[in-house]
């Protein structure tokens, strides 16, 4: 378990454009989201995340963030399109009772690029 | 993995202990040498009737009950059934207490019987996790058939005032025999006739109901396990909780309550459990209980000293850890406490790469993913039943394994915490 592209604290002033959170305390899986995109080329240029959750949240989330930054960043289409199943395929599959409580971080990404547009 | 280390700290002896040396050579010679079927005539029978009822009057000894209160089963949950349900198929109706945070196998069996029409009391546990016999007396009514408490829960090790409940059982019951009342029955459902009706036409009626079942499973290794110091009619006793073999239980069932069993089938345990007995499994269980009975005031003083030592250590060194439970009134064996803002099941397989076997409340363990009920039926926040963690020492455990655990724990909930996004206050 090695946990990757997750953000420690609390982000800096102007080092992401919005971010996006979905979960509650309740159900036991938070995670929120973070996004930086490059305005010309519309890819995103940094993409962090923080989970509190079960391990499924948080290799799903680490999976999503290597997906997503992978050849310097996907674009934010592109990006959009990634569904549940892409995240557990990347990570050779999930048990099936995991699957939708706790792949959260596509959409946090799709809140996070939401808020993005919106603030434009 | 680390790959470098194979020494393996377990700390989950209330999931399973790990049968003991003595228990596994006392079972040895029923699996092929004396394989007899107990119900056959000749020696090779002979020899396994004598090896299980050996096992039984030994138990009986040790519970303080007579040989033919033992009903061998195949666990803890079957034994649980067959008090409930054996009590409550002789009516068609009637009322049940119980507590919100007992087992599984009692909550789900309670559960079961609201849907066949029985009206069902499940008591609040207080903050602390322990059940007030004050609580029981006011849910106690003339038509209450059984009363289901747990001796020590599980979970957060709590222990039950079994005894002071069992008096408020008995008090009421006096009452209702003082003024015998026959409408508080409601009809049995195997008609006119049956043994159970015959029970109801009794004018000492108001003496046999409610009865009272604990479910003993977590509590052979540390406490009284003496049924008539106690006073409960029914007590569920499990072997592989008591490092003794697994698939083998027993239910206690004081002599003169009509049980109906579960299964249907030969006649073993006077009807009561059909199909040919476990006989090493029986063996073990004696002798599991037999060593619990003799180390258990070592043991529980030994344990008692690490427990707390180990629970001071974690609320003073890690921030934002609570106790769940009442701090002294629990099994000498049990720690639970809740690391807030850090999830359960990934603080599992952290500690399970460190060497580091241990259980936890969260939901993402479970398979319905439903947190802890008994971390909610404290009063928590489901927040705290996610990052509840239960550390269940043993035998084998030492204050070497407790300091590995502080030594490695610290930094992984630190881990945690660092790509957290909450914040919760205590």
């Amino acid at each position: 378990m090695h946990p990757r592209g997750f953000l420690l604290g609390e982000p800096k002033e102007g080092e992401f454009d919005s971010y996006g959170e979905v979960g509650s305390l309740a159900c036991g899986d938070i995670i929120k989201v973070w996004i930086k995109v490059d305005k010309e080329t519309d890819k995103i240029k940094n993409f962090k995340w923080q989970t509190w959750g079960c391990a499924t949240a948080i290799a799903s989330a680490s999976a999503f963030a290597e997906m997503i930054m992978k050849n310097d960043g996907m674009k934010v289409e592109e990006a959009m399109d990634i569904k549940p199943k892409d995240i557990a395929d990347y990570l050779g599959g999930l048990p099936a009772r995991k699957f939708h409580c706790s792949i959260l971080a596509d959409k946090a990404f799709k809140k996070a690029v939401e808020n993005y547009r919106n603030n434009k | 993995m680390t790959k470098n280390k194979t020494k393996r700290i377990y700390m989950d002896h209330a999931a399973a202990a790990p049968m003991g040396k003595r228990v596994k050579k006392a079972m040895e010679p029923y699996w092929t040498e004396n394989f007899g079927n107990p119900n056959a005539l000749y020696k090779e029978g002979l020899i396994a009737r004598n090896a299980v009822e050996t096992a039984r009057e030994d138990i009986a000894k040790i519970l303080g009950a007579r040989a033919k209160e033992i009903i061998f089963t195949n666990g803890g949950t079957e034994s649980d059934n067959l008090a409930i349900f054996g009590v409550v198929k002789n009516f068609k109706s009637g009322h049940i207490i119980t507590t919100k945070f007992e087992h599984h196998a009692v909550l789900n069996s309670c559960k079961q019987l609201e849907k066949e029409g029985f009206k069902v009391t499940y008591l609040d546990v207080g903050k602390e996790g322990v059940v007030n016999p004050e609580d029981v007396k006011r849910a106690l009514r003339p038509e209450t058939i059984l009363v289901s408490i747990m001796y020590a829960n599980n979970e957060i090790g709590t222990v039950q005032p079994i005894r002071e409940i069992a008096k408020v059982i008995r008090d009421f019951k006096k009452k209702s025999e003082a003024k015998p009342n026959f409408s508080r029955f409601t009809l049995p459902r195997n008609g006119a006739g049956s043994d159970a009706s015959q029970n109801f036409a009794s004018p000492r009626l108001g003496a046999v109901f409610p009865l009272f079942h604990t479910d003993a499973c977590q509590a052979p290794c540390y406490l009284d396990i003496n049924v008539e110091r106690f006073g409960v009619d029914l007590m569920t006793i499990n072997g592989s909780k008591i490092y003794g073999p697994k698939g083998i239980g027993l239910l206690y069932a004081k002599n003169g309550i009509k049980l109906e069993p579960l299964l249907y089938g030969g006649e073993q345990e006077r009807k009561l459990r059909p199909g040919t007995e476990n006989v090493p499994a029986i063996v073990g269980l004696a002798e599991a209980l037999k060593i619990a009975d003799q180390d258990r005031e070592k043991e529980s003083a030994r344990l008692v000293k690490l427990r707390d030592y180990f629970i001071g250590r974690l609320l003073g060194e890690i921030p934002k850890t609570v106790l769940n439970g009442h701090p002294t009134q629990r099994l000498p064996n049990n720690i639970n406490v809740s690391i807030l803002d850090a999830e359960g099941e990934s603080i599992i397989l952290y500690l399970d790469e460190a060497g580091v076997a241990c259980s936890t409340g969260s939901a993402c363990t479970s398979e319905s993913l439903e947190p802890s009920h008994v971390i909610l039926a404290i009063g928590k926040p489901h927040a705290y039943a996610h990052g509840a963690m239960r550390f269940s020492l043993g035998r084998s455990t030492t204050k070497k394994d407790i300091d590995y655990v502080m030594k490695v724990l610290p930094d992984i909930i630190k881990k945690l915490r660092m790509f957290s996004p909450v914040n919760i206050s205590v």
